[in-house]
């Protein structure tokens, strides 16, 4: 579960570039919930997932994950939960190391980066069937540098890669807005479908509000720092696109 | 003894000094000046044992551990104190060149009579045999050592921290802790050539470090453009790479000296050679 209580974050505090980007956060996400979260450009959609994440700290207020307080915990240590996917394709996957290493690191995400070889025939055969499942062709090139890859097979590959160890919840913003139609489509019914199989607490940040309006059992309308609208399961279910874009005008 | 075998054994005493340039630059992706300062430094921390303890394997750990904190100390300045790296290596160099005298006590230590790596292996009577031996199985060494540790999963992280900070920081992995570490092993390696360059020259030098980071820069780049004519991409050949770079930066320092070349211009053709070979790919893309 994931708690967040009046959670604020001010960027350039008592300057003139002073921007509220959170403003009294409140919100509980229960464990396997799928939030939808859209919103204007600005309304602070990215900082209110950078501040579950541990990328940004916030200025005031709480976050428990599983009741524990961590409100102040950077990212990587957040990672013992938390698995996530950017919205720049390459961000998600180191360019220079073998797709066979960027996967050795996603399986150890919550372990110890030891003095040990992880990774052997086991683990390699395991990497080929997770990435077969895709379906891009892509499990023949394991020795391949990640680099070689395009932003479409990378985003696939970064998804696979956030369920490769244990994750509670997934942290996706926008991660198909980089790609072309048929490959993003892919992506958002590949998310949806880990998030179901594995059982993962999922928060999606999304312009497209077909998919808003097509995934996920719950959605906010953020505006300028606040939550303005939060729908959930049924009544989410019978939200039309149209209705969600009557929340824009 | 011939000019281009010393040239070789030279060059096997810098391969510590390439490794660490090539963990530093290339897989952390900082251009580490503390180099300068960390090379002198385990010369003189190697020269002043030797000369109190006689004791060689003192000397020569008590010199990378020297190394590994000066290194470390850039690190830590640079992502604790969120000083630019560059500036944070330049600080520590400077900072090191009065470490470095106070050690001494002087400018320069001469090493006579004091026992040094090339005196072991007794057995081999050609002395010459004997420090070509050494220095190659101190190579191999750390070649193994380095590719070995490249691929374990601590390894992996090391490798990708360089690479996509924000990627390994969202797998679990102190990118500040990974930097420390990083950089602490890179100037290790520093002066350990620092201390194996000095016990062959038979003397440590309060300047004799300086501009050695462009004689490592220098071999990682030849050497990586022979690893990419020849497409080699694991990291094992990259190590190699080193290697041979080395040794073929000392071959041609060696030739070009050959030809009656003033040594004082030494450093100046050094920073000419590498200045060449880092323009390469500039002018192949030009040429297509
Ligand atoms: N690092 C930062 N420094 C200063 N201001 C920032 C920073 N990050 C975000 N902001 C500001 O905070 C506000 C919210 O930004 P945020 O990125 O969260 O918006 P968003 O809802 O994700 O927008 P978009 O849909 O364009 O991605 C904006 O006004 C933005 O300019
Ligand atoms: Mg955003």
């Amino acid at each position: 579960m994931i708690e967040l209580n009046t959670i604020s974050k001010t960027f350039n505090a008592g300057t003139p570039q002073q921007v509220r980007a959170l403003r009294d956060i409140n919100l509980t996400i229960a464990d396997q919930e799928f939030v939808i979260v859209v919103g204007a450009n600005g309304s602070g959609k990215s900082t209110l997932l950078n501040v579950i994440a541990g990328v940004a700290m916030p200025s005031s207020g709480t976050i428990l994950l599983d009741g524990m307080d961590v409100t102040h915990w950077e990212d990587y240590r957040k990672s013992r939960w938390i698995a996530r996917i950017f919205q720049d394709p390459f961000m998600g996957t180191a360019s220079e190391l073998s797709i066979l290493d960027n996967f050795r690191l996603a399986a150890i995400r919550t372990h110890k980066k030891g003095l040990s070889i992880g990774i052997d025939s086991k683990f390699k055969t395991k990497v080929q069937e997770r990435i077969a499942m895709l379906g891009l062709g892509l499990e023949d090139k394991l020795e391949q540098r990640m680099g070689t890859l395009s932003g479409g097979q990378r985003q696939a590959l970064t998804l696979i890669m956030a369920v490769m160890d244990d994750a509670k919840i997934i942290l996706l913003d926008e991660p198909s807005a980089a790609l072309d139609p048929r490959t993003a489509a892919l992506i958002m019914a590949k998310a949806n479908e880990i998030i179901r199989e594995f059982g993962l607490t999922g928060i999606l940040i999304t312009h497209h509000l077909k998919d808003a309006a097509l995934y996920g059992n719950r959605i906010l309308l953020m505006r300028e720092g606040s939550v303005v609208h939060d729908i959930k399961a049924d009544e989410k279910r019978k939200m039309t696109v149209g209705d969600l874009q009557n929340w824009f005008v | 003894m011939n000019f281009y075998l010393a040239a070789v054994m030279l060059g096997l005493g810098f391969i510590a000094l390439g490794f660490g340039i090539f963990i530093s630059m290339r897989i952390f992706n900082i251009p580490d000046i503390t180099t300068d300062g960390s090379y002198t430094l385990g010369g003189v921390v190697t020269a002043v044992i030797l000369i109190k303890f006689h004791s060689v394997p003192m000397a020569m750990a008590a010199s990378v551990l020297a190394g590994i904190v000066a290194g470390s100390l850039t690190g830590f300045i640079h992502t604790k104190l969120r000083v630019n790296a560059l500036l944070a290596g330049i600080l520590v160099m400077t900072a090191l060149y009065s470490v470095n005298l106070s050690l001494m006590g002087r400018s320069n230590i001469p090493l006579i009579n004091v026992p040094v790596i090339y005196d072991w292996f007794a057995f081999i009577t050609d002395a010459v045999m004997r420090q070509l031996t050494i220095l190659i199985l101190i190579t191999l060494t750390l070649l193994l050592l380095l590719s070995w540790i490249l691929k374990t999963d601590f390894g992996i992280a090391i490798r990708a921290t360089g690479n996509s900070e924000t990627m390994v920081r969202a797998m679990g992995v102190d990118t500040s802790k990974m930097k420390i570490i990083g950089l602490g092993i890179s100037n290790g390696l520093v002066a350990m050539s620092g201390s194996l360059i000095s016990q062959y020259q038979g003397f440590a030098d309060i300047n004799m470090g300086i501009g050695i980071i462009i004689l490592g820069l220098g071999s990682v780049m030849i050497g990586e453009t022979v690893t990419t004519v020849l497409k080699v991409e694991s990291i094992f050949g990259r190590l190699v790479g080193v290697i041979v770079g080395t040794i073929i930066f000392r071959l041609i320092l060696a030739f070009v000296l050959s030809l009656g070349i003033d040594p004082n211009y030494l450093k100046l053709i050094t920073a000419a050679i590498v200045l060449t070979v880092v323009c390469i790919p500039t002018l192949r893309k030009a040429r297509n």
